[in-house]
């Protein structure tokens, strides 16, 4: 009951603090760059207008798999918030991201075609941080099931802090932040015009749009799995490592440039290598 | 149960008639005969197995089983001698000694050391075995009927090849009937046989064109498979001696049994038992043979290196696998796996040839499933029962999905299959789907990388982990992007191309999809009903690998993943889409094919993959892959062996 509870409000909620934490990310950044920035609900506002467009689209079927797209992502946050197995909401959250892949590449069109390329090199880049986060929940809990993680005594980054960094590392690639935005880019009129995005219009863009909000507050959740433990107090020190984790991420994207995507992968295959890899060892080495 | 030796013998005496009878018509009418008889045969022997107990069975022949001993000896010598002329042949001398020694060592040991005692069982069922049976009868058959219409096709575009299909259709009804013979046998003596038979069917099957490079790459072929059976051969003689016995369990038994160091011994026939699985299941650094065998004809590449003799391997080290665990010979088995995993993963980003990325990506599976054998847990064994069905049915699927394509396109580049959605619309749903099974959630192949994962964190099998992890990430890509390639928009408007493909080929074709999504509909309860006691018989021990938990969200999954596009397509249908052309900075000519050039004409857009062949080409990586490989295998092997001794 209580993880049908959980995923439902997942359902609910979940748009609107995705949709607060972009809104709080525009201000902030705006901030950062000396300017003042967009009213907090403006992505909100973005959304609503970008829904009553027309249908614009290059290839017919972009629509279907945009939805199938939001759907799945739905599914994977769902899963996580209802307690169920996180190594299976990540391999969910990849059939999802392959039916982005689709809708971005079926149009043919040459500007997201090639942002689609890139973002499949991201998930290359980001899934080994991934799986292996996974499976340090494993080693410290034994378990993979969420319901029962956040149940341990002591708090899961106090044994997988390596595995934390590994994950926050990747995160900037998941949240598609500079430097590692590039297969899209917040900003118009960069190299890629948006890369894989370049040929969602209006409707599918909102649908995108809301898939992110849904995405985020997913891996939010993650992040906050690391300090969650069975004293309830802990949720309090979730939600600020949470903020914490955001505003480094903002931080990031406004202070550095972009880099190619053979450097990004590397960077992130190496960092997840050490400091997983070593952080896994230590764990394996303690059994 | 003699429909055991009904299986063996039956495709072997088709295989001498269908080289008797040089009338296409009449030939195709007996293959397809002979396939729906074998596959009936399988289906009642399964039957009838079960409707038994699905107990073990162990099954001897009789007062004749001198004769039959004898009888494979001859042959076995037989098979010694052609070999032998045709290195001479083609002038490849060396290549027979690998043929020769260990020939003249199995018939010596077998005419002079042999234990006249001991046991004759010849045969041993099991569910393992009866799993097998039903992949190589299934699968197998489903390939002859499939190459009947594809071979007619060849020989129609390929004139400058002799027509010797009589010939192809008897390797193939051959290497049937030994791979049931293969995985039915419990003496090792005759495992020893029909191993050395299947080494040279795919021989024969590779050189099949007679061009120079296939030539070439069946003696690699040859000699790499050989070079496993005198592993094998060795490993046999050297058990007889010691253990006085020839039965394959025993082994087996002893091998789970070993207390001290006078034990010890036994390590080393499993090692090198493992050794020859190596080259068979092609690991690295054995498997440039598989890649080299590429040049066969479609259907003699799915049946070799999809479905059936490169599981030969595979189901050798499931069965040593309890004697495997926590040895060094696993330590050596579930490195060499789980690198070969990620490293054919790896090179095969770099493939653009669709048969290559096949090939790689087979290595690549295999790698998983041989280090989950190395492993030999009753969680990996699981995961890697698994992984065999689903890796049998896909591989044999896109193989032939990818042959169907290059008789209709000319090509089986993966850059030229962009937009194969519209020009031949089933064969690319058919590829979709067999691609699909390789890699997303919920095909089987995803929750036994779920399963393996977990396992090998229960083993502190640490290298494991991280060939996983950064395996299964490179394989999404390779996938990923040949799918993309599939449904992306054409190049060019006028292109039409006329679908060539045969009934016959459809049939297979069809039927292995229906398969690949049945089989992902119902896993669970094939995992209940049938794997848990293979399980069972194997381990001794009851272990509910798949939780309860698990098998809710599967569900959910299975549901939600092929009815959310379904739906969605529906929806989609209705709503009223605005088309657009797609951004060209403004330069578009008037179609999404063309943008204006510098000099103010139409030029044509042409988008490619991404293939990264400089960096990780096979040139490249092939060589210190090899070299790193065999140094592990090599000090691995000398550290068992001096232990053993």
């Amino acid at each position: 009951m209580k993880a049908i509870i959980c995923s439902l409000c997942y359902v609910i909620f979940a748009p609107l603090i995705g949709g607060l934490l972009d809104g709080l990310d525009r201000k902030i950044s705006a901030r950062m760059q000396g300017r003042v920035g967009p009213p907090l609900l403006q992505p909100f506002y973005d959304l609503n207008k970008l829904h009553n467009k027309q249908l614009i689209a290059v290839s017919k079927s972009q629509t279907f798999l945009m939805i199938s797209y939001l759907l799945m992502m739905i599914l994977t946050g769902a899963l996580f918030y209802a307690g169920y197995d996180i190594l299976m909401c990540f391999f969910v959250m990849s059939t999802a991201s392959t039916f982005l892949y689709f809708a971005a590449i079926v149009t043919g069109s040459p500007y997201s075609t090639i942002g689609a390329s890139r973002e499949l090199i991201q998930m290359m880049a980001y899934e080994p941080a991934v799986l292996l986060a996974c499976v340090g929940f494993y080693l410290c809990m034994g378990t993979f099931d969420v319901a029962k993680i956040i149940n341990s005594v002591v708090s899961p980054i106090v044994y997988l802090p390596g595995f934390f960094i590994a994950f926050v590392f990747i995160l900037t690639i998941k949240l598609r932040k500079s430097p590692f935005d590039i297969s899209t880019s917040h900003h118009a009129h960069q190299e890629l015009i948006k890369g894989l995005t370049t040929e969602f219009g209006a409707k599918n863009l909102a649908l995108f749009q809301l898939t992110e909000w849904y995405e985020v507050t997913f891996l939010c959740g993650v992040v906050g799995l690391f300090i969650i433990n069975s004293n309830p107090i802990s949720i309090i020190g979730a939600i600020a490592v949470v903020f914490v984790v955001w505003f480094l991420e903002i931080l990031i994207d406004n202070c550095s440039a972009r880099v190619k995507f053979d450097l990004m992968l590397k960077i992130s295959w190496i960092v997840t290598l050490l400091s997983a890899g070593v952080n896994l060892l230590i764990l394996m080495i303690n059994r | 149960m003699t429909l055991g030796f009904f299986l063996i013998c039956f495709p072997i005496i088709m295989s001498l008639i269908i080289f008797c009878i040089r009338v296409n018509k009449i030939r195709n009418f007996i293959a397809y005969l002979s396939t729906i008889i074998i596959m009936a045969a399988v289906g009642v022997f399964t039957f009838f197995w079960v409707k038994n107990g699905s107990q073990i069975m162990q099954l001897s022949i009789g007062e004749i089983t001198e004769a039959v001993d004898k009888l494979i000896l001859i042959a076995e010598l037989i098979l010694m001698v052609v070999v032998t002329i045709l290195c001479f042949k083609y002038k490849k001398y060396w290549i027979s000694l690998l043929s020769i020694v260990p020939t003249l060592l199995i018939a010596y040991f077998e005419l002079f050391l042999k234990n006249e005692a001991d046991t004759d069982i010849r045969l041993y069922i099991d569910h393992l075995s009866i799993l097998m049976c039903l992949i190589v009868g299934v699968i197998g058959c489903l390939i002859v009927i499939y190459a009947v219409g594809y071979m007619h096709g060849y020989h129609h575009h390929h004139i400058d090849i002799e027509d010797r299909r009589y010939y192809f259709f008897m390797i193939l009804f051959m290497f049937l009937g030994c791979m049931f013979g293969f995985v039915l046998s419990e003496n090792l003596l005759w495992i020893d046989f029909f191993w050395e038979m299947t080494s040279v069917c795919s021989f024969l099957l590779i050189g099949y064109t007679k061009t120079e490079e296939a030539i070439n790459n069946s003696f690699r072929a040859l000699w790499k498979n050989l070079l496993g059976g005198c592993a094998l051969a060795v490993a046999i003689v050297y058990f007889g001696i010691k253990a006085q016995t020839v039965s394959f369990h025993s082994l087996i038994i002893m091998g789970q049994r070993i207390s001290d160091h006078s034990d010890m011994w036994v390590l080393m026939p499993i090692a090198l038992i493992a050794f020859a699985a190596f080259t068979k299941a092609a690991q690295f650094p054995f498997s440039t043979w598989l890649i080299g065998a590429m040049v066969a004809p479609t259907p003699s590449s799915a049946l070799l290196h999809s479905a059936t003799m490169v599981k030969a391997g595979i189901y050798i080290l499931f069965r040593l696998s309890p004697a495997m665990a926590g040895t060094r010979v696993g330590l050596m088995v579930s490195f060499i796996g789980g690198f070969t995993f990620f490293a054919a993963s790896v090179i095969a980003i770099a493939q653009s040839d669709g048969k290559k990325v096949l090939a790689f990506s087979t290595i690549s599976n295999l790698g998983l499933m041989v280090a989950c054998a190395g492993v030999g847990r009753a969680e990996t064994i699981w995961a890697g029962v698994f992984l065999m069905i689903f890796h049998a049915i896909s591989k044999s699927l896109l193989f032939q999905d990818v042959g169907a394509t290059e008789n209709s396109i000319h090509s089986r580049d993966v850059e030229d299959m962009h937009g194969l959605l519209y020009r031949l619309p089933r064969l690319a749903i058919i590829m979709f789907i067999g691609i699909a099974g390789m890699f997303l959630a919920p095909f089987g192949m995803l929750i036994s990388k779920w399963s393996a994962l977990k396992a090998s964190v229960d083993e502190s099998n640490i290298l494991l982990v991280f060939f996983i992890c950064f395996g299964s990430a490179t394989t999404s890509f390779y996938w990923t992007k040949w799918m993309g390639k599939i449904i992306s928009h054409e190049h060019t408007d006028e292109e039409k191309v006329r679908d060539i493909t045969k009934k016959n080929e459809l049939i297979s074709l069809i039927v292995h999809a229906i398969l690949m999504i049945t089989l992902c509909a119902f896993f669970p309860l094939l995992s209940k009903l049938y794997v848990d006691s293979l399980l069972m018989e194997m381990f001794g021990t009851y272990e509910d690998v798949l939780p309860i938990s698990i098998l809710y969200i599967l569900v959910a999954i299975i549901i939600f993943v092929f009815a959310i596009p379904f739906f969605a397509y529906i929806a989609s249908k209705k709503m009223k889409t605005n088309i657009k052309l797609s951004y060209m900075n403004g330069i578009n000519v008037g179609n999404n094919n063309e943008f204006v050039n510098s000099f103010g004409d139409p030029k044509q857009v042409w988008m490619s993959n991404y293939y990264f062949h400089k960096k990780i080409g096979q040139r490249k990586l092939m060589m210190p892959i090899q070299v790193f490989t065999t140094a592990w295998i090599v000090v691995l092997l000398s550290m068992i062996i001096s232990s053993a001794i």
